[in-house]
């Protein structure tokens, strides 16, 4: 045995998990952040996952990654590039390569590169890491799938095939060596989640620790392991949360805070989906799930809940978006409250199913017929899908109109620490609702003269009884008109509504005061935008950074804080549709861009790199 | 118990063209919610789009004109939202059929309790006369001025197809059936079709000719009603018969076919096959058009299902609001 490595102190680390979609990758990756999440370490994780269910086994098709980035200090973004790589097989380490920093570490299981694995995932030769240009110094090179049946076989308990199952742990196990994880917190949390099924938890356990010790035995010829600790503890209670679960809890807080049933008519369309599986677990909390026939069901269902007197949504991705626009109208035009959640993804059409885009914008805003005012929120962050959600539904009860709230495939699969709200913290919801006064008087129309907003009167109610439709109406009588100067009138009360809608004005982070460049973003960018304007203050510029999460309307300072700075920059990935946008609301903004469109999250350095080029 | 009177159901002066079938229809719409008693302010009347979708606007119930073949589904977030709600869904042909098909087979596959009203003149009216999926195969309108080379659907058909567990029939002026079966609708618990047939004066005048009179109907139509025999004609002297896989019409008294031989109508039956035979009889191959309610079977109703499973959900899990909720998680605590 040699000496014991040294250990070294990290400020951050990303290891990425990659396999076939089904060698556990994501577990692997989830019980790694949790872990870390656990001691205190900041985290973000993505998952990159192929839209084939199950691609034949050891293809490059069928590869999935499961990256993880854990920190001393906060984390924005699961991390351009990994400092590990977990390859299980030699189509993992042919696709996933790319996503590895050079000097990083791969940790591989060799008995997954014999001639037919490499034949599959298309090498040449069987020297595999000359082929891709590795250091074998920089492998741990690792007969796993071997090792794994020496430790399980003595047990009896699995078949060859559930013993392969658990070679995930082994991998896990290498990686909680080379970061001093403490493995008893991994054993936890198998016992957990295997609560049912304990041999299961003893042979995942046991594998765990046989990577562990295989890793401190062997070194796994790293020339030192490493240790995260945390800085800046912001005390309180954590849980790992997605997007798509924290816009679910949103909704449920919503709910509950208003006193109102929560209604989800959806059809199940990637990567949204996981939004009706969440909330269809949790009838216990009274939420009604219905899986509609089909999109336009799903929202138009969704319509007469809201009519009904529920806190109605409906949940899909940009081709279901397409959709719903017809009844998204209905519920524009009969001004009820309606959230609508698109988690975006790579488009036109069917598009890029499992990947990223901020591409749906502009559809949101503008996508349906005749003048169709709509509040467009986009959350920042998987956390942040929670406040987002949650305000979505406070705006549409409070101003009686349907809300658009733009998630996406990158922030609605990934995860970070999510430090557990109260309800009482949360601000209060109070639906527009018709008072006692208006009864036998009541018509749908009339306003309030400040805010804009008709009153809400649910059936059930003797003396409300009024009729909704998608023809235009007189504003006093609720009857239907096609009078010139009334639609004109109508129009514009529709507009005001919306736009009187306050939202918090948006906040410049980084040099406020004095910076040569603005970065301007919306939604899910926030991570890596801010990560590049840390990188790029570090080297000596002066970089503010303003990441919009109220779209629609505008925050009142969006005007001032755009025109204060010397150079802007509007970076999306899309082809500039919000800054189209802002071009639009701001008279004589002309800003720089910066566009990608590759499904993929955007990478710090390369955005470090262009707004330098901006910069000069 | 307040009684309520058709003028409290009623509001505004309809705009449909004089001698529409929708006026008549409306009348008998308002008359059996007054018998039926449920206030207007538990009542909701949803429609599409279409002539007939205008009536919403004439009741003075909660009420919602919506968008094209969309009225089921909207009705269905109503009903399942607030099950307590009398939904009655108004579509035409053309709204219930060709672009809310898809909605339409569903409400009844799920047997959600609503009452669809399915307004049947086999045109387009609002757009001014073209086929419908219920307009006969060669039929000559604006869009089909050489005829047209497709064949409608049969709404029983394609209810019974979808699973539907109740379809009852009407002529639009036939006032007391129409009044019997939308009673019937409101008291059969699930999804009801109830399918008017009705003339457009305008685009479709004469579709239903033989049997849009009193007399015409006594020859032309048989009612059926459950536990009775299947017998019209002026003096009942015709009847039914089942023979070999179909129905046939006898006339009593001949061929040595006495009273007991006919058939007696089972609409609470739960194999359909004997009502879709009724549900499809046509003048064209001799046989009388069946009205009242043709098929009546019941079954549990997709809302009480979805609000009794989230019930037995509640009585099960330890969580019921969302800080309960949250604690189901895996949870860590950040100390100082």
């Amino acid at each position: 045995m040699s000496k014991q490595p040294i250990v070294k102190e990290l400020e951050q680390v990303v290891v990425r998990f990659s396999g076939d979609s089904g060698d556990g990758m994501q577990l692997a990756g989830n019980i790694f952040s949790t872990v870390s999440a656990t001691v205190g370490n900041s985290i973000s994780t993505f998952p990159d996952y192929p839209a084939d269910i199950r691609a034949p086994q050891g293809s490059l098709t069928g590869v999935s990654g499961f990256q993880v980035h854990i920190g001393a200090e906060k984390v924005y973004t699961p991390g351009d590039q990994c400092d590990v790589l977990v390859a299980m097989n030699a189509a993992a380490l042919k696709t996933q390569y790319r996503y590895a920093k050079p000097q990083a570490t791969i940790i591989i299981d060799t008995d997954a590169f014999g001639p037919n694995d490499l034949k599959k995932a298309q090498f040449d030769s069987d020297d595999y890491l000359l082929e891709m240009g590795i250091d074998p110094d920089r492998v741990v090179a690792c007969p796993i799938t071997k090792m794994v049946k020496e430790v399980l076989t003595p047990l009896g308990t699995l078949d060859n095939k559930s013993m392969l199952k658990c070679r995930n742990m082994f991998a896990l196990g290498i990686v909680c060596w080379l970061f001093n994880r403490d493995v008893a917190l991994v054993e936890n949390f198998l016992k957990e989640k295997f609560v049912k099924k304990p041999q299961l938890a003893e042979a995942n356990i046991k594998v765990v620790n046989a990577g562990y010790d295989y890793g401190a035995n062997t070194h796994a010829s790293v020339p030192a392991t490493y240790r995260i600790e945390t800085k800046h503890k912001v005390p309180g209670r954590y849980m790992d949360i997605t997007g798509n679960k924290a816009t679910v809890y949103g909704l449920i807080a919503a709910a509950e805070k208003a006193g109102l049933k929560l209604y989800l008519g959806s059809y199940p369309i990637t990567p949204a989906t996981d939004i009706l599986h969440e909330l269809s677990k949790h009838k216990s909390c009274g939420a009604i799930t219905v899986q509609c026939e089909d999109e336009i069901s799903g929202c138009a269902s969704a319509v007469g809940a809201a009519f009904a007197g529920a806190l109605a949504v409906t949940s899909t991705s940009g081709p279901g978006l397409c959709l719903k626009s017809e009844a998204i109208n209905l519920a524009v035009i009969d001004e009820l409250p309606l959230v609508v959640i698109d988690v975006q993804r790579g488009g036109p059409s069917t598009g890029l199913p499992t990947k990223s885009e901020q591409t749906d914008l502009l559809q949101a805003l503008y996508g349906r017929n005749g003048e169709s005012p709509m509040p467009v929120i986009a959350a920042t962050s998987p956390t942040n899908c929670f406040e987002s959600a949650y305000m979505a539904c406070k705006m549409a009860l409070e101003h009686l109109t349907p809300v658009v709230l733009l998630t996406d495939a990158f922030i609605a699969n990934g995860s970070a620490a999510w430090r557990l709200p109260s309800l009482g913290d949360l601000s209060e919801i109070h639906p527009h609702y018709a008072p006692d006064e208006q009864k036998y008087k009541y018509t749908p129309y009339k306003r309030d003269t400040a805010s804009h907003v008709r009153y809400w009167a649910i059936p059930g109610q003797e003396g409300f009884e009024h009729i909704l439709g998608g023809l235009e109406k007189d504003g006093e009588t609720g009857a239907i008109s096609t009078e010139p100067e009334n639609h004109n009138k109508m129009v514009k009360e529709r507009y005001a509504k919306i736009q009187a809608i306050p939202v918090p004005d948006v906040e410049v982070e980084g040099d406020k005061d004095d910076a040569e460049l603005l970065i301007v973003g919306f939604g899910s960018t926030y991570g890596h935008l801010y990560s590049a304007m840390e990188e790029l203050r570090k080297k000596g510029h002066k970089v503010a950074l303003a990441q919009f999460q109220y779209i629609n309307p505008l925050p009142r300072n969006t005007q001032e804080v755009l025109m204060k700075y010397p150079k802007v920059v509007v970076a999306e990935q899309n082809l500039g549709q919000f800054r189209a946008y802002l071009r639009i609301r701001i008279n004589g903004f002309s800003p720089y861009k910066f566009n990608q469109v590759k499904g993929q999250p955007f990478q710090i350095h390369e955005l470090v790199q262009a707004f330098e080029e901006i910069l000069k | 118990m307040k009684q309520y009177t058709f003028q409290d159901y009623k509001k505004g002066q309809p705009r449909w063209c004089p001698g529409c079938g929708d006026h008549f229809f409306l009348a008998s719409l308002h008359k059996a919610m007054a018998e039926l008693g449920v206030p207007p302010y538990q009542t909701a009347v949803i429609s599409g789009i279409g002539c007939s979708s205008r009536l919403p606007y004439y009741m003075n119930t909660y009420a919602m004109q919506t968008i094209h073949g969309r009225a089921a589904a909207i009705a269905t977030g109503a009903k399942v939202v607030n099950p307590a709600l009398a939904v009655w869904q108004i579509s035409g042909d053309g709204d219930g059929l060709a672009i809310g098909g898809n909605h339409f087979i569903h409400a009844m596959r799920r047997n959600i309790d609503l009452n669809m009203i399915l307004l049947n003149n086999r045109i387009y009216g609002l757009t001014k006369g073209q086929y419908s999926p219920t307009s006969p195969r060669g039929f000559v309108s604006k869009s089909s001025p050489y005829g047209t080379v497709e064949d409608p659907f049969r709404p029983a058909e394609l209810c019974f197809g979808a699973r539907g567990r109740f379809f009852a029939r009407s002529v639009a002026n036939d006032g007391p059936e129409t009044v019997e079966i939308l009673k019937a609708a409101y008291q059969h618990k699930g999804a009801s079709v109830c399918e008017i047939l009705q003339h457009c004066v305008i685009f479709n005048n004469g579709a239903y000719d033989p049997i849009y009179t009193k007399e015409g109907r006594k020859k032309n139509a048989i009612y059926v009603r459950h536990g009775e025999k299947l017998v019209f004609g002026e003096n009942n002297e015709y009847g039914l018969m089942q023979e070999g896989f179909g129905l046939k019409v006898v006339k009593i008294g001949e061929n040595g076919v006495t009273l007991d031989d006919i058939l007696v109508h089972d609409a609470h039956c739960e194999d359909n096959t004997l009502q879709l035979k009724l549900a499809m009889m046509d003048n064209e191959h001799g046989y009388p058009i069946a009205l009242g309610v043709i098929r009546d079977v019941e079954a549990p109703t997709y809302d009480v299902c979805v609000n009794e499973q989230i019930d037995e959900v509640k009585a099960k899990k330890s969580y019921h609001c969302f800080e309960e909720l949250l604690e189901t998680n895996d949870i860590w605590e950040v100390k100082e």
